[in-house]
């Protein structure tokens, strides 16, 4: 147990971010910190608590161990001195720990200031969806937003209940139909976060993951204006074009959505692919192999998922690959 | 074999439930095993496949809470409260014989599961529940779990609740009215106190599941919208409904744990239950704030900062009579003779881990903090220290206690210590790492994660930690085991307990007690500064006693449920009758059955 409490404090201490990307013990905004502030404050009572109590345990097994011989115990039915006393100590430590909790319950109920940058996220089996009605753009699976600027969420869902976490960011709150629920964050630096589906949705709950990207207020403008432009024509008689002939034909273009292509809402919108470091509910890299093989047998590598096994010839693959790309 | 079939004698009730619910504890342990199996390398693990591993955690929880712990308690309920209130039996036997079957049937129903996919022209042989011990809607609705998965789940645990329903009444008619002259309420042993407590948890819980299952069962065979937000239903709703049963649940799981100890602690410090009246008490405060703190389930569904509130300050209250429990606890340890018996290590154990999960419990209850550690590993340590360190090890310390009063065999203390010391190294070792790994970000309920989460040698240590778990509960069944071949030698009180049960030899005869004892004090056994110890009974009855005879009705009942249930997933309408008329013909020769056979 000592060696326990050691490895939590070297924890505590000791944890760089970078290789733990979902550490709550790492918080990286003003939310995350709250919920860290009001976690350590439990802590270290619950450290003493157990202490002292475990040791009383410890002390009467030791001391009053039976010996042979020895007199019978004397009959001690209670001691109400005593029994006042420990029912008062407990509520007194309890109440070091409700003040700060309701404080804090209260000061990250959600609501971000006037003027913080909204994004509607919503919950799907098992991708994520990112609205942003004010800048009239939309992605999936990687949110992007500023550096040192208030972000609201506001959360819903297309289906079953999701859980949206990002735990160096803040703690979970569910998606729900039918229900808004809300988080305020502003995030200290810039970096990309990880998180993932918290409430368990069905067959891939484990492979509806996300990144948050926090980018500086000129990278994210970048970001943005790139989202709001229609993704470039391919080049004639690139492979690219081969594979929009492809794409345009395909049954693909049911589920997804390219600008100025198809409307398909399904599945994420796909103007943009080329511009995200993952695919698949952020679950792989967005590399050359890795959507081949996405293409080819989707449910192979997420149970579940709605997309259907494309049966394509390996050229009319390599084309549709290379025009998914050039989507930046 | 037709004794065992038609009896209605409280103890033999007793020992079916014990076999019964051990059986499903080692199949729901395996579960576990195959769980951790999975998880013991990121990435894939072992590969087994999402589909079978969203079954097997659903099918542990849910063998764990209604097929295993609670029928565990059962059994001792059973065995025990009779022989501790001083009575013959319970005060309705055949309805005590229904509730077996119910469970026995109710359990088989559930885990048949496993083996029905091809009669439902599934891929895949097996069909099992699949959405979580707690069922979220609206992932079961028809839409989303299709199969029949989730109605086997629904209906499994409509036939439990009947047998928890019909017990908790006969338990608490037998409480209140069977006990021996003398025996007041005040003077009941702590363990019938908690049996008692947790009985009327069970009356007034249980009817709030049934009500949420019956919504659901309408959602899914008849096309309500209960939990359905397209149809302007709420899935919101089903988790007020799930926790308000489910937390009073949680207490239903622990307090029975509470009054084993409480009687295996007097016992082996050959001291006096410290504060009886203030255990006591506090078992009724537990149960009655136990009805208040539901929604400290619901943090991250965004109720709102008022109730965020109300519902954090009710469960810290929680932490007051249980602390006030743990010290009457030691206070009864402290100034005695304490025998280190198996028994007493288990209810050592008990304290010493229930305090981490209760601990760790409080930053649930700060409801902020909870934001970080609901529905991550972090809640599965928690669950785990108190639903394992507390009930089962409170359990096993039961059946070190009992074991020779229920068969007249002792069990072997050497073994008994390996299987402690193999427990506790192991639910260590597989509990304590959760802590980290879900404050690392590992949600619970992921059949794979990322190598890049870093918490890959915390869960290499909860897999071992796991199977150590798995080889101590066969060292324990190996321990069982081989007390069938002794011969019966239990004295009557072997460890000089206080209790009515100790005066009676072991096993007990059919009829309990030659003469109905008069109880003059809490410890009627033991010499106290006002009472002489109770005078041994006869060896013989004096007159003869009535015993009533075994009856197939109870049974027969039972059956009807499952009838009615397989109708219902196979949606045959005959079968509906077929059922129905079981039940209605069943209660009806039952009542009109001769009180003679």
């Amino acid at each position: 147990m000592p060696l326990a409490l050691f490895v939590v404090l070297l924890l505590l201490t000791a944890c760089g971010g970078a290789h733990l990307p979902q550490s709550t013990l790492t918080p990286a905004s003003d939310f995350s910190a709250d919920l860290f502030g009001l976690f350590k404050t439990v802590f270290w009572w619950a450290v003493a608590v157990f202490i002292v109590v475990e040791a009383l345990l410890l002390i009467a097994l030791a001391r009053f161990r039976a010996r042979p011989g020895a007199a019978a115990p004397k009959p001690v039915h209670g001691h109400t001195v005593l029994e006042i006393g420990w029912t008062l100590a407990p509520a007194l430590i309890l109440v070091f720990i409700a003040v700060p909790t309701m404080r804090t319950i209260f000061a990250t109920a959600g609501h971000a200031p006037e003027g913080a940058l909204r994004v509607e996220v919503i919950g799907h089996q098992w991708w994520w969806e990112y609205r942003y009605p004010t800048l009239n753009i939309s992605a999936s699976n990687e949110l992007h937003i500023p550096v040192q600027t208030p972000i609201q969420l506001e959360m819903t869902s297309a289906d079953v209940i999701h859980s949206f976490w990002v735990p160096r960011l803040g703690g979970k709150r569910d998606l729900i139909q039918g229900r808004t629920n809300r988080i305020a964050w502003r995030v200290d630096s810039t970096g990309e976060y990880w998180g993932q589906c918290a409430e368990f949705c069905g067959a891939s709950h484990a492979n509806m993951r996300l990144r948050v990207v926090v980018q500086s207020d000129s990278v994210f403008q970048r970001w943005v204006d790139q989202q709001r432009t229609a993704p470039a024509t391919p080049a004639k008689g690139s492979a690219a074009e081969a594979g929009q002939q492809v794409y345009r034909r395909s049954p693909c273009i049911a589920c997804h959505t390219i600008a100025g292509l198809s409307q398909g809402k399904v599945g994420p919108d796909l103007s943009h692919l080329g511009s995200r470091a993952t695919i698949a509910g952020a679950l792989f890299p967005n590399t050359t192999e890795m959507l081949r093989r996405w293409i080819m047998n989707a449910p192979a590598l997420k149970p579940g998922a709605l997309m259907t096994p494309q049966n394509l010839s390996p050229q009319d693959l390599d084309a549709v690959v290379a025009y998914l790309q050039s989507l930046k | 074999m037709k004794s065992w079939l038609t009896t209605t004698d409280h103890k033999r009730i007793g020992l079916l439930y014990f076999w019964t619910a051990f059986a499903f504890f080692l199949i729901g342990g395996l579960e576990a095993l195959i769980i951790r199996a999975q998880l013991a390398r990121p990435d894939g693990g072992l590969g087994v496949s999402a589909e079978t591993f969203n079954q097997l955690f659903t099918m542990h929880g849910t063998t764990m809470v209604f097929l295993a712990l609670m029928p565990l308690s059962a059994a001792f309920f059973n065995f025990i409260i009779p022989l501790q209130i001083g009575a013959r039996d319970v005060a309705f036997p055949r309805l005590n014989a229904f509730s077996y079957w119910a469970f026995l049937l109710g359990g088989l129903f559930l885990n048949a599961s496993f083996i029905a996919g091809p009669l439902f022209g599934a891929d895949r042989l097996s069909v099992a529940p699949d959405a979580g011990w707690f069922g979220y809607a609206n992932l079961t609705s028809r839409q989303f779990s299709p199969g029949p998965n989730v109605d086997f789940w629904l209906l499994g645990l409509q036939i439990l609740g009947i047998a928890s329903l019909a017990a908790g009444f006969n338990f608490i008619v037998t409480i209140l009215n069977m006990r021996a002259p003398g025996m007041r309420m005040l003077r009941l042993p702590p363990f019938t106190w908690m049996t008692l407590i947790t009985q009327f948890l069970v009356i007034t819980a249980f009817p709030v599941i049934t009500v949420a299952l019956v919504l659901l069962m309408f959602d899914r065979f008849f096309g309500t919208h209960f939990f359905v937000p397209q149809g302007g239903g709420d899935p919101i709703l089903w988790q007020h409904l799930f926790w308000m049963f489910g937390h009073p649940e949680v207490y239903i799981l622990i307090l029975p744990a509470m009054g084993i100890i409480s009687e295996v602690l007097p016992t082996f410090s050959q001291k006096p239950l410290f504060g009886y009246t203030v255990v006591v008490y506090s078992g009724v405060v537990i149960a009655f704030l136990g009805w208040s703190v539901w929604s400290h389930h619901m943090f991250s569904t965004g109720l709102g900062p008022i109730a965020d509130s109300v519902f954090a300050g009710t469960t810290m209250l929680i932490a007051i009579p249980t602390g006030v429990k743990i010290f009457n606890w030691i206070g009864t340890l402290w100034g005695g003779q304490i025998r280190f018996t198996t028994s007493l290590l288990f209810a050592v154990g008990f304290i010493a881990m229930f305090i981490i999960g209760g601990l760790s419990g409080v930053s649930h209850a700060a409801a902020p903090s909870d934001l970080q550690q609901t529905d991550t590993y972090y809640v599965v340590a928690h669950l785990h220290y108190v639903l394992f360190g507390g009930t089962i090890l409170g359990l096993f310390a039961g059946m070190y206690y009992w074991w020779p009063k229920m068969t007249g065999r002792m069990l072997s203390e050497s073994l008994g210590k390996v299987h402690f010391w193999l427990t506790m190294i192991g639910m260590n070792l597989a509990f304590f790492p959760m802590h980290f790994s879900g404050l690392l970000g590992m949600p619970r309920r992921i059949y794979t994660y990322s190598s890049d989460l870093g918490v890959a040698g915390f869960n290499l240590a909860s897999t071992i930690g796991a199977f150590l778990i798995g080889l101590a509960t066969l060292v324990f069944f190996w321990n069982l085991l081989r007390t069938r071949w002794q011969p019966i030698t239990a004295p009557s009180n072997p460890w000089g307990g206080a209790t009515l049960e100790w005066a009676i030899p072991s096993p007990p005869p059919v009829y309990n007690f030659t003469v109905i004892p008069t109880v003059e004090s809490r410890m009627p056994l033991w010499h106290t500064e006002r009472h002489a110890p109770m005078p041994a009974l006869p060896e013989r009855p004096p007159a003869p006693i009535h015993v009533p005879g075994g009856s197939w009705w109870p049974m027969i009942t039972a059956t009807g449920l499952p009838i009615l249930a397989i109708a219902a997933i196979s949606r045959t309408l005959p079968l509906v009758f077929v059922g129905a008329a079981v039940l209605i013909v069943g209660i009806y020769r039952w009542a009109y059955e001769p009180f003679e056979m």
